[in-house]
């Protein structure tokens, strides 16, 4: 099948097998290779990205259903020479091993931390009017689809919550920069 | 030249000379930026020119032979190419360091999910499709299953102990505990699914992998393939974790290599991940007796460790259950025998600290129920019955800080608040705490590493070594830059090429030091060259940031070199690993509660406390501690391959049944290092870190559940229906 996939705003014309998942169609036909496959199910976050700014699972998604979508994935967030706020955080709370889950978790906490702006409540929202606080356990719960066996959970959840407080609105940037420079 | 040192005896304590502050100090990654921006290349990520793909096909019996494989009925499928490897189709994957091909036992079937051939088509969905429909005939026999039953057992004369008189000293006991404790199988369960792409070129061969320990898998491939060694190289320059999982050469490798072979392309083969629950390496299940002799005061006087392990007929592989058991704790009446039953499940073999992992869940709840019968506070019962030297060979240790370990971790964990058990309730809550000890067996493998200086102050490092996502990117440039006195980022690193000098692999916890003594003898090696053209004694030597110091003599390295400098530095283990008993060691904290409405487990809490001779770099090394330790949690909690009892089969055979932890089930997590150097470990006096941090981390838990709420799970994982009849009113 012909379609148009529009990745990173860029559109891409592809000749696809209506069976490609969009998460293989990322990898094998548009070298798009930073969205991982762990267990091709859903089972475990490696391969999400963005559609239209929600995260999903690219490989419980078929290619042919995300023609005029925006699709972002890990290269669209930013470069080794570029990096977003996110990844550097990642790099100094060491929030990854092998970094095979990384991309899968960096994509995971942006779509999460719009959701938790969006008053979006989780399973562990005491109360769903409310606005919801990006607690421990808030941010643990969103990203428990995100699973890392070489266990840099710590990592990982430091890196958000720094990330997060750093790209609050009004947040003072200048305090944030000197309280990391203290710690390190 | 190559600068070879064999570790015969104790090295001078370099690293503390050097003073270019580059060592132990929590450096980034220097491949992240990499990582996270999804641009490190794993193996099914590299691309080939006119590359097929390769789709695993696998017995549907679980014993007997293959009659026939119908390949007309795939055929004539859109896009596939054909059947391929039936007769080089390996059963298992190589246990670690084999250097050999596996068994390949051309069309008998050991297990369920055994492969049996690979399917290559145009496209990924043509060959998945094609290995759906391919029809095999077997004639099947009966098999064997279940270890508690089977008729085949073997009890290996390397686990065998009998020392003193085991019997006499539990009847002559004040104290006793006998308990059997049992664990189920585990996966290793990598993020990144095994994967190879094969690429003939003439008759070399090169396979982009994901594996640990190349120089070994190049042997291991070569062999299964009948060629020499020399004409294969495996590149794995970014592996998704391994954990034991990727040790040994795998069935995907060899069946993308001869496919490739036979079509005169390049084949590209991704286990799916069932396949790698049922087709790689599975951690044995194992039942285990911990006999604990005690005096009236809580002297252990007799200790035996018996267990029950598994694995298919013919693997050489046994879990080294009770190794830590032979040195944690002292008492003259030692026992241990260990039966392995030949049954027909998955290969069993080496998963993150295999022996300890499972040993210590065992032996460290039968220590916990000594303290509760002698009424000595656990942390202390331990402390006392730590040995002076290890108490079969009698050989000293090279360094033992577990006593050190306990105090300083009793002491920031808050120990001295733990309750009595049940006593402490909050809200539906029980609450508790346990401890647990940690020992990891230190070794020291043969290791290979090039080391160039150039004029301009930069270095590169050069070795097949792996980096699992353990560091090695990290420490071998810190070694390199401390020894050459250059800041951190004026050294690369490469790795993961069977081009570069053959390294120890990734496995067992030794590539850091094995590869890491490498690169500190390579660059020993350049030092003593500058200090030649600069006209003083090596040992007079100062390098930093690029400058050289000594004999009153100060110069630029530029202005010492007329060219690169490139040495080689070879390590291997000498007889301070005869003279010496080595291990790493640790202790366990962990706060818990037990729902009393539901009887789940939440852990509240957890500190390390490592000694593992000297840090290389305080970052990674405490994330490895995190790594083991939730490895700890999950062993404790969730983790459980189960067997369907008629054939043998991995039922949870993927992330949404075999549960591993997630990040609810994580708390905050506190690591600590004691101050350590272990002079006869290696010339950097550090010790392994990977895998003692999962030792005994899980029975840490255990013994805080018992603490919350009475409750003695003995059967692992401590689900809620093993805790919820036995809570308290
Ligand atoms: S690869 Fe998509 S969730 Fe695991
Ligand atoms: S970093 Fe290895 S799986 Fe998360």
């Amino acid at each position: 099948m012909k379609i148009t996939l529009n990745v990173n705003a860029t559109p891409h014309d592809l000749e696809l097998d209506p069976r490609t998942s969009l998460l293989d169609a990322l990898r094998d036909h548009l070298d798009l290779t930073g969205s991982k496959k762990g267990c091709d199910h859903g089972q475990c976050g490696a391969c999400t990205v963005l559609v239209n700014g929600r995260r999903i699972n690219s490989c419980l998604a078929l290619a042919v259903m995300h023609e005029g979508d925006e699709i972002t994935t890990i290269e669209g967030v930013g470069t080794p020479d570029h990096l977003s706020p996110l990844q550097k955080a990642f790099i100094r709370h060491d929030g990854y091993q092998c970094g095979y889950c990384t991309p899968g978790q960096i994509m995971s906490a942006t779509g999460m931390l719009n959701e938790v702006a969006e008053g979006w409540p989780s399973n562990v929202t005491a109360d769903l009017e409310g606005d919801t606080d990006l607690t421990r356990e808030e941010l643990s719960e969103r990203m428990s689809g995100n699973l890392c066996r070489c266990s840099a959970y710590p990592g990982i959840v430091a890196a958000i919550f720094d990330a997060a407080e750093e790209d609050r609105p009004g947040a003072d940037q200048k305090s944030i920069e000197e309280k990391r420079v203290a710690a390190e | 030249m190559t600068e070879h040192l064999k570790m015969d005896k104790v090295q001078p304590r370099m690293l503390d000379e050097t003073g270019q502050g580059a060592i132990t100090v929590p450096m980034d990654r220097p491949e992240g930026r990499l990582k996270v921006a999804g641009q490190a290349t794993y193996a099914a990520e590299y691309k080939a020119e006119n590359m097929a793909y390769g789709v695993l096909v696998r017995a549907t019996i679980t014993k007997g032979q293959v009659t026939s494989i119908d390949e007309g009925s795939v055929t004539s499928l859109p896009g596939v190419l054909g059947v391929f490897a039936t007769g080089k189709m390996p059963r298992s994957p190589a246990q670690g360091t084999a250097g050999a091909a596996p068994i390949q036992p051309e069309g008998r079937v050991d297990y369920f999910g055994q492969p049996i051939a690979v399917i290559v088509a145009e496209s990924f969905e043509q060959a998945r499709h094609a290995a759906s429909n391919l029809k095999i005939a077997y004639e099947a026999e009966t098999a064997e299953t279940d270890p508690e039953t089977a008729s085949e057992i073997d009890v290996p004369d390397g686990q065998l102990l009998d020392q003193g008189d085991i019997e006499a000293a539990m009847s002559d006991a004040a104290f006793t505990v006998d308990a059997t404790y049992t664990t189920p199988p585990h996966n290793s369960a990598a993020m990144e699914p095994h994967a190879s792409l094969a690429e003939w070129h003439g008759d070399n061969l090169v396979l982009h992998g994901a594996y640990q320990m190349l120089k070994f898998n190049r042997e291991e491939l070569a062999d299964s393939l009948g060629i020499d060694p020399e004409k294969v190289r495996i590149h794995s320059p970014y592996v998704g974790g391994g954990f034991g999982g990727k040790l040994g050469i795998s069935q995907e490798a060899i069946a993308a290599a001869v496919a490739a072979r036979e079509l005169k392309r390049p084949v590209r083969v991704v286990m799916a991940r069932q396949q790698v629950f049922e087709m790689t390496m599975r951690r044995t299940e194992s039942r285990q007796r911990v006999r604990l002799a005690a005096d009236k005061d809580g002297k252990i006087t007799g200790l035996a460790h018996e267990d029950r392990v598994s694995n298919l007929p013919e693997e050489g592989f046994s879990e080294p259950t009770a190794v830590a058991s032979h040195f944690l704790y002292g008492g003259e009446n030692r026992f241990f025998r260990q039966e392995v039953a030949r049954i027909h499940r998955t290969t069993a073999g080496s998963v993150r600290a295999p022996g300890e992992a499972i040993g210590q869940l065992a032996l460290e709840c039968a220590m916990d129920e000594l303290a509760e019968k002698t009424g000595i506070d656990p942390v202390q019962l331990r402390i006392q019955n730590i040995p002076e030297k290890h108490p079969e060979s009698g050989l000293p240790f090279s360094s033992n800080s577990l006593a050190q370990c306990l105090t300083d971790g009793a002491e920031r964990f808050g120990w001295s608040e733990r309750k009595g058990v049940g006593k402490r309730r909050e809200g539906e809550w029980f609450v508790g705490m346990g401890v647990a000890s940690a020992a990891r067996t230190n070794i020291l493998m043969e290791s290979r590493a090039r080391v160039t200086l150039n004029p301009d102050g930069t270095a590169l490092v050069e070795t097949d070594m792996t980096d699992i996502g353990t560091g090695t990117y990290a420490i071998l440039g810190q070694i390199a830059a401390e020894m050459l006195g250059l800041p951190t980022e004026k050294v690369t690193v490469e790795l993961g090429d069977t081009n570069l000098p053959g390294a120890s692999g990734s496995g067992g916890s030794w590539g850091a030091a094995s590869a890491g003594s490498s690169v500190f003898l390579g660059a020993k090696a350049i030092r003593s060259k500058i200090a030649k053209s600069l006209g003083c004694a090596p040992e007079e030597l100062r390098l930093k940031d690029g400058i050289a110091t000594g004999a009153n003599n100060r110069r630029p390295l530029a202005e010492l070199m007329s060219g690169p400098i490139s040495e080689e530095g070879h390590i291997e283990p000498g007889t301070t690993m005869e003279e010496f008993a080595q291990s790493g060691f640790g202790a366990h904290f962990c706060e818990v509660g037990v729902n009393a409405v539901t009887g789940e487990v939440r852990v509240r809490r957890m500190l390390a406390v490592f000694a593992a001779g000297r840090i290389l770099n305080e970052k990674t090394a405490r994330s490895q501690g995190h790594g083991g330790m939730i490895w700890g949690i999950g062993s404790a909690l969730t983790e459980a391959i189960e067997h369907d009892p008629r054939d043998g089969r991995i039922v949870n055979h993927d992330f949404a049944e075999y549960h591993m932890p997630v990040h609810l089930d994580v708390p905050d997590l506190d690591v600590m290092f004691v101050e350590e150097l272990d002079d006869h470990s290696n010339p950097l006096q550090s010790k392994g870190i990977g895998e003692l941090g999962l030792s005994g981390a899980g029975a840490a838990v255990a013994n805080a559940i018992y603490n919350a709420c009475g409750v003695r799970v003995r059967d692992y994982p401590a689900t809620p229906d093993k805790i919820f009849p036995h809570l308290p009113e």
